[in-house]
């Protein structure tokens, strides 16, 4: 008999997933879970049309709108023809097809990251793609969740499959204690701040370290969710009791007795002691602080109270080209510190951080406060879950107080596609996961933070470091 | 379903010395509202390529008539970010076809494979020697040999890794759905074990 050889979490989900390996072909890996939505699955669905083929397994498949859809009045057709368009062509594919879909006004339907974990319908130890790159944010619950291009949406949905090349491993830990007022959109603007934005492409990571197991479920999200920001073909954590207790009850997940025996699988989904990794990083939660970034790749992070490097602290001439760039674009001086800078709006919201939690966070920053004058602050929760369980808490009440805005679930300002766009040249501190040139609007400029930050800067009207207020 | 066939290229190219080329860049989310996958070149780097007037902004590349051919060379890290498959069709759409650099997002790397377009990473030294020389010579050719995976310029000449099974699909035109498509019974009966 031979002994298996020590296993990663991650290599245990994959080899299980294998349904062939051949000489000289990717692995056919099997899938268990697949999102769509309305932005890069329409073009999948012609392929199969064009094919003559149907869903492989639609109980496998859910749909939602999110991309794309307005954050206001959400009953009346989507005024935008093209938008518009999109939506109905999901519809129109959903009910071709046969596929589930959570559709505007459905009392599940959000952003898609937001939605699957918040039904059950992500689980430990499962396979799980979407036509999006921000999908590692399932990983959370100790899965293989990773983005895909419409192509392969049009694979999976044909044969429940994708043909993989398996990814290295990498293990990232963060031990210690998280100082106050650091939260994990902080950790993981961190670890990204010191690895850069392709720091870990070509791996599939573990976030490990007794910092990350402390984290609720909701954090952890936020940390697998960025993965791919440091170019990570996706980020997991292994399950344990949290993972355990916010799964249980869960309108998709198993029941009772199936539950209890779904428990005793999913403890097994651990790292082996001698496994071996491609690459292991450590870090000290105590050396993180609140963060920001002030360039335009999420790589262009630093403390809050840092300043932003000079040129000359940069050793190659092409990544000196770049941040000149990038710092000319966001309007900023190479050698300064950006604490203190103006911001015109805030966002709160997108698959990183739009979960109840991260609402709750933001109410405990403001409540009893206003914004500051001259700033626009829209608080857009990830699905209509979060939304009717914030009026539940009174949390709408404290937003109105404080005189932001609480709109409709959807991706929102994170991505410049929808209606809700940051204006050109003006500063918006944003709670999502991309920093990018007009992500949010073209020639708008973005500062990524944590829920906790973003709240701060709505008080006070500029980049705020959030020890400095009580809460 | 066949796709078009790709084995040498012999072509200009196109410098974009610029890192970290996020597909928000490549084509910015508000063009992605289209439901079929032909007419985004239009709209490649349209950020980059025009202005708020829609008026071509003089110095980019794309508006530069010294440049043109069907290779793109741009720094390292492109196609970062988005897992838009929108980013390959308007690279494709726009006429290119062999997109050089010296590193390349997992994603995009993907998606540039299923849809004809080759992601080539070579050196630092070498992907720096050839944005030199485009600049200061804009018509230089470069010879792509997919089938020897060569890359080459003037005297300059490096060799390029692809795995076997993307270089055949690439040659003959294949994708990956008709070989999962062969796969229809083992992985019925994976679904039927597993649920």
């Amino acid at each position: 008999m031979s002994v298996e050889r020590p296993k990663t979490i991650f290599e245990k989900i994959w080899d299980k997933h294998v349904v062939k390996r051949s000489e000289g072909y990717p692995d056919a890996v099997f899938i268990d879970r697949h999102f769509i939505h309305e932005v890069t699955s329409p073009q999948a669905f012609d392929g199969l049309r064009k094919r003559g083929i149907g869903v492989f397994n639609v109980n496998r498949t859910s749909a939602t709108a999110d991309h794309n859809v307005p954050t206001k009045d959400q009953h009346l057709p989507i005024k935008e023809a093209l938008s518009r368009h999109q939506v109905e062509t999901l519809r129109k594919n959903c009910a071709e097809f046969g596929v589930e879909l959570y559709d505007l006004g459905h009392p599940f339907q959000g952003i898609v990251h937001i939605i699957g974990p918040e039904l059950g319908l992500t689980l430990p130890g499962m396979t799980i793609v979407c036509g999006d790159s921000h999908t590692s944010t399932h990983g959370a619950f100790g899965n293989i969740a990773f983005g895909i291009g419409t192509s392969e949406v049009e694979q999976v949905l044909a044969t429940q499959c994708i043909l993989q090349y398996k990814p290295k491993t990498m293990r990232i830990e963060v031990n210690g204690t998280l100082g106050k007022g650091v939260v994990s959109k902080d950790i993981i603007l961190y670890i990204i701040s010191k690895i850069s934005a392709s720091g870990a492409t070509g791996y599939f990571v573990e976030y490990a370290g007794d910092a990350i197991t402390r984290l609720s479920m909701e954090a952890r999200m936020t940390i697998c969710n960025m993965s791919i920001e440091m170019g990570a073909r996706g980020g997991l954590i292994a399950p344990d009791e949290t993972t355990f207790n916010y799964i249980k009850g869960r309108k998709f997940a198993p029941q009772g007795r199936a539950f209890d025996s779904a428990v005793e699988e999913w403890k097994k989904l651990k790292t082996d002691d001698d496994a071996v990794y491609d690459v292991v990083l450590k870090f000290d939660a105590a050396d993180i602080g609140p963060m920001i970034t002030y360039g335009t790749n999420p790589g262009m992070g630093m403390k809050v109270t840092d300043r932003i490097p000079t040129v000359e602290e940069l050793k190659e001439i092409n990544e000196q080209v770049s941040f000149k760039k990038s710092l000319d674009y966001m309007g900023l001086e190479p050698g300064s510190a950006i604490l203190g800078k103006p911001v015109d709006y805030v966002f709160i919201g997108s698959c990183t951080n739009a979960r109840i939690e991260d609402l709750r966070t933001v109410a405990s920053m403001v409540k009893g406060k206003k914004k500051a004058a001259g700033v626009e602050v829209w608080v857009v929760p990830g699905s209509k879950q979060v939304q009717e369980q914030a009026k539940k808490e009174g949390l709408d009440k404290i937003f109105e107080e404080a005189g932001f805005e609480l709109r409709e679930p959807g991706c929102s300002a994170c991505l410049g596609m929808n209606e809700d766009k940051i204006p050109a040249g003006k500063y918006c501190i944003s709670t999502s996961n991309r920093n990018f040139e007009g992500r949010q609007g073209p020639k708008s400029r973005t500062f990524l933070a944590s829920p906790l930050s973003a709240a701060a800067a709505a008080i006070t009207g500029k980049v705020t470091d959030v020890r400095d207020l009580s809460y | 379903m066949s796709k078009e066939k790709f084995i040498k290229l012999v072509s200009q190219a196109v410098p974009l010395p610029i890192e970290n080329i996020d597909t928000d860049q490549i084509i910015p989310a508000r063009f992605l509202k289209a439901t079929t996958r032909e007419g985004f070149g239009d709209n490649l780097f349209r950020d980059w390529r025009y202005d708020s007037d829609n008026q071509p902004i003089a110095g980019f590349a794309l508006n530069d008539s010294r440049y043109s051919g069907k290779i793109l060379v741009a720094g390292k890290n492109f196609g970062c970010g988005s897992s838009r498959e929108h980013a390959a069709w308007a690279i494709h759409d726009y006429g290119f076809k062999v997109v050089v650099s010296s590193f390349f997002a997992d994603i995009f790397k993907n998606n540039a494979l299923n849809n004809a377009v080759l992601p080539l990473v070579v050196s630092d030294a070498f992907l720096k020697e050839l944005l030199d020389t485009l600049q200061a010579n804009p018509s230089t050719e470069v010879i792509v040999d997919l089938e020897n995976q060569t890359i080459s310029f003037n005297n300059k000449k490096e060799s390029f890794d692809i795995n076997a099974y993307k270089k055949t699909c690439l040659i003959n035109g294949y994708d990956d759905i008709d070989y999962l498509l062969s796969l229809n019974k083992e992985i019925k009966e994976y679904d039927l074990a597993h649920s």
